[in-house]
């Protein structure tokens, strides 16, 4: 009967996560691409370093960052693609989710400033450890994303 | 304060260095934050208030470089760069280093 119970619970975790995995995931995508196209007009450079520095009267740090998880369903299916090796392609979209919204942190933040560019962006993940006590693999990340944004 | 992630800050000329600048701070997670990040573990996305926590954390790495640079009477860091790892379970570490100088 506790085995039933279990297997239960685990049957209902994972339609859950696959469920409302994907729906949030949908969901978030459709928000980045709209707010990708609103803020074309903004270009970030990873350059800027070595480079000449530009022309203009001011010049600002903007930090963006995101602390994203993945779903119960991801991370079993993450966990038996582990046995067998190979691409982990429930695990992609998860960084790329983080990345792109960071990116579009920081680019919000200059707009609202009054950016004409952002130069010399940095991209940085960490991962947050899974939830206390059991350190299940990649839990949750967090990306940032900074550079300068200039203006004249 | 001017900060920058490039190697100079626009239409102002570097006068002094002064060496490396950094701030660092050790967050531990809020156990109310982490239940809600267990169920969010559940249905993936966004936790915010891991987002929250780590920017407030992060922001105060920056401001505690700010007031190195304070002391060392600089008007600008530049080159920052932002670092993170995470030293214990459900613990972070902040770090943000960078070149204060004075701009003219």
């Amino acid at each position: 009967m506790d085995v039933l119970l279990q297997i239960l619970i685990f049957l209902v975790l994972l339609t859950l996560g696959y469920l409302m995995g994907s729906y949030f995931e949908k969901r978030h995508y459709k928000s980045i691409r709209q707010r990708e196209q609103q803020t074309r007009h903004i270009p970030l450079v990873t350059f800027g370093a070595k480079q000449h520095l530009p022309e203009t009267d001011d010049a600002q740090l903007f930090v963006g960052s995101v602390v994203i998880s993945i779903d119960y369903f991801k991370r079993i299916s993450a966990a038996l693609r582990n046995l067998v090796g190979g691409r982990i392609t429930v695990y992609e979209s998860l960084l790329d989710r983080g990345r792109r919204e960071a990116m579009l942190r920081m680019k919000e933040q200059g707009i609202a400033w009054g950016a004409t560019q952002i130069l010399n962006v940095r991209l940085e993940t960490a991962t947050i450890g899974g939830r206390s006590g059991n350190n299940n693999g990649l839990g949750s990340i967090e990306v940032i994303a900074y550079g300068t944004g200039v203006r004249s | 304060m001017i900060l920058t992630t490039l190697e100079g800050v626009p239409s102002k000329t570097i006068v002094e260095h002064y060496g490396l600048v950094q701030g660092s701070t050790i967050r531990a997670k809020h156990i109310g934050k982490d239940i809600m990040a267990g169920f969010k573990n559940i249905v993936g996305g966004e936790l915010k208030g891991y987002t929250e926590l780590l920017h407030e954390s992060r922001q105060e790495a920056v401001d505690r470089m700010v007031q190195q640079a304070t002391d060392l009477e600089a008007n600008a860091v530049v080159n920052i760069r932002f670092a993170t790892s995470s030293v214990a379970q459900g613990a972070a570490e902040l770090f943000a280093y960078g070149t204060a100088v004075k701009v003219e």
